[in-house]
């Protein structure tokens, strides 16, 4: 009851969340000093990116390690590896757009070649491979077997993404929410809203996968249905000939 | 492990030295590429020497998914890979003589292109082979990259297409910390976060690739 309760739940949260981060976002926080309106951007783009990047490959990849522990193997976790690397695929997008849409007044360009820029969208490039290997076999287990190893290999592509910043001192800012010391850098209500828009987008993220995870069931079940009806067709076929 | 390691690369390249793929068919078309290259910027030979890491590693990266692709075909015939199943070889062995192969086989394939991009693109000699340790490291995690990437895509519909765009992305960090790496010695900076990346990506993929690749030769 409880779990159904929570189910039912999430997708309202999450939209209700979004609906207030928007909210606070928009016309409760002041401007910024620096950067005046334009910081109302960053109660979306770190979040969006913060689930892109982390969240949604970090699902993907634990799923697939599991799935290729032989006693944990189930099409479960396939599913929700693919799941997951397809809902990335949209937040990579949104990462990139909402970058490019802060971008343009910031730094005069839509699109630069910094390196988390690239980085991520190289990460979007791993993602739409995955989907297309998927798609390249026919073979259940070995499509599953080899989606889980692909998306382990993408894994070490996020810490490049992560440190990018550091290593080729490009255009993209370095860490905004903590210091080096780790003392939080944003306050007041800006500082809230922030934390509130990375709850709801990761919410929301969880509300799409299991979105998605369903649409995978469904799709699974109308498979066997179908091929179980060709089956009967053709043993009355048989039995009648 | 290390004895099929050294089997199955002997076999790969006692198969390249008969079939003169390398000689006759990518080395023409990498020269052809770093030609290609040098027109596309044209005439001017500051230029050149500047882009001249860069292309070289596009042009190599290139070389890499032909012969990453020729590799893998060895085994595409009907039946061979379920005949190879069947000797009951260590696949780690397997993945590791299959990556030394491409290893051996880059590295030539790197010296050439390398003179012809002293010669081409007008890098200075001495620098350029400052930078050969770089280089050889490169070409170790491209292939050893490539090779796993190369079973991923094997015996899948389209192969051929889909290995690009699988591989290139796990390129592209290797290709930058190879340009940058070049061309800090040839033109300065910062040598130690690229070689950094370097060494832990290839230890990341020799591991991976050991312990991986047996899942993707399960049937």
């Amino acid at each position: 009851m409880t779990k159904k309760l929570g189910r039912l739940a999430l997708g309202p949260a999450s939209l209700g969340l979004l609906a207030l981060t928007f909210w606070l976002g928009y016309f409760v926080t002041p401007p910024d000093q620096v950067q005046g309106e334009l910081v109302r951007l960053l109660y979306i783009h770190p979040a969006v990116a913060w689930v892109a990047l982390y969240v949604s490959f970090g699902t993907a990849t634990i799923a697939s390690a599991l799935y290729l522990w032989p006693r944990t193997r189930s099409e479960a976790l396939d599913r929700i590896a693919a799941s997951a690397v397809e809902v990335s695929l949209f937040f990579i997008a949104l990462t990139l757009i909402s970058g490019s849409i802060w971008g343009r007044p910031a730094w005069g360009v839509w699109w630069a070649w910094d390196a988390r820029l690239t980085s991520t969208a190289i990460l979007g490039v791993f993602a739409l491979g995955y989907l297309a290997l998927r798609r390249a076999n026919d073979d259940r287990e070995q499509r599953a077997r080899r989606a889980a190893v692909f998306c382990i290999l993408t894994a070490i592509n996020v810490p490049i993404i992560h440190f990018s910043v550091l290593w080729w001192k490009t255009l993209h800012q370095g860490a905004s929410v903590l210091s080096s010391n780790r003392s939080i850098k944003v306050h007041g209500s800006m500082g809230l809203t922030l934390l509130l828009s990375f709850i709801a987008f990761t919410l929301t993220f969880f509300w799409l996968l299991r979105a998605r995870y369903r649409i995978e069931v469904i799709r699974d079940e109308k498979l066997q249905r179908s091929l179980a009806t060709s089956i009967e067709q053709r043993r009355t076929e048989v039995s009648g000939a | 492990m290390i004895r099929i390691a050294l089997l199955v690369a002997r076999k790969d390249l006692r198969i390249e030295m008969h079939s003169r793929v390398l000689t006759w068919q990518v080395l023409p078309f990498g020269v052809m590429a770093l030609l290609l290259c040098g027109l596309a910027l044209g005439p001017t030979a500051a230029g050149h020497s500047h882009a001249a890491p860069g292309l070289f590693y596009i042009v190599i990266t290139l070389m890499v998914l032909l012969m990453i692709n020729r590799s893998t075909a060895i085994e595409s015939n009907r039946g061979t890979r379920s005949s190879v199943a069947t000797l009951g070889l260590d696949p780690s062995g397997v993945f590791l003589g299959k990556a030394a192969a491409l290893v051996v086989e880059m590295w030539l394939a790197s010296a050439v292109l390398l003179v012809g991009t002293v010669l081409f693109l007008h890098v200075d000699r001495a620098k350029t082979l400052s930078a050969l340790p770089s280089i050889a490291v490169v070409v170790v995690a491209l292939s050893l990259a490539g090779t796993l990437y190369g079973a991923l895509t094997s015996s899948n519909s389209g192969s051929a297409t889909l290995l690009p765009i699988l591989a290139l992305p796990a390129f592209a960090p290797l290709l930058i910390a190879g340009e940058r790496a070049y061309s800090a010695v040839a033109y300065g900076g910062n040598l130690k976060v690229w070689w950094g990346l370097l060494l832990v990506s290839t230890v990341a993929y020799l591991i991976l690739g050991i312990l991986l690749y047996a899942v993707m030769e399960e049937s």
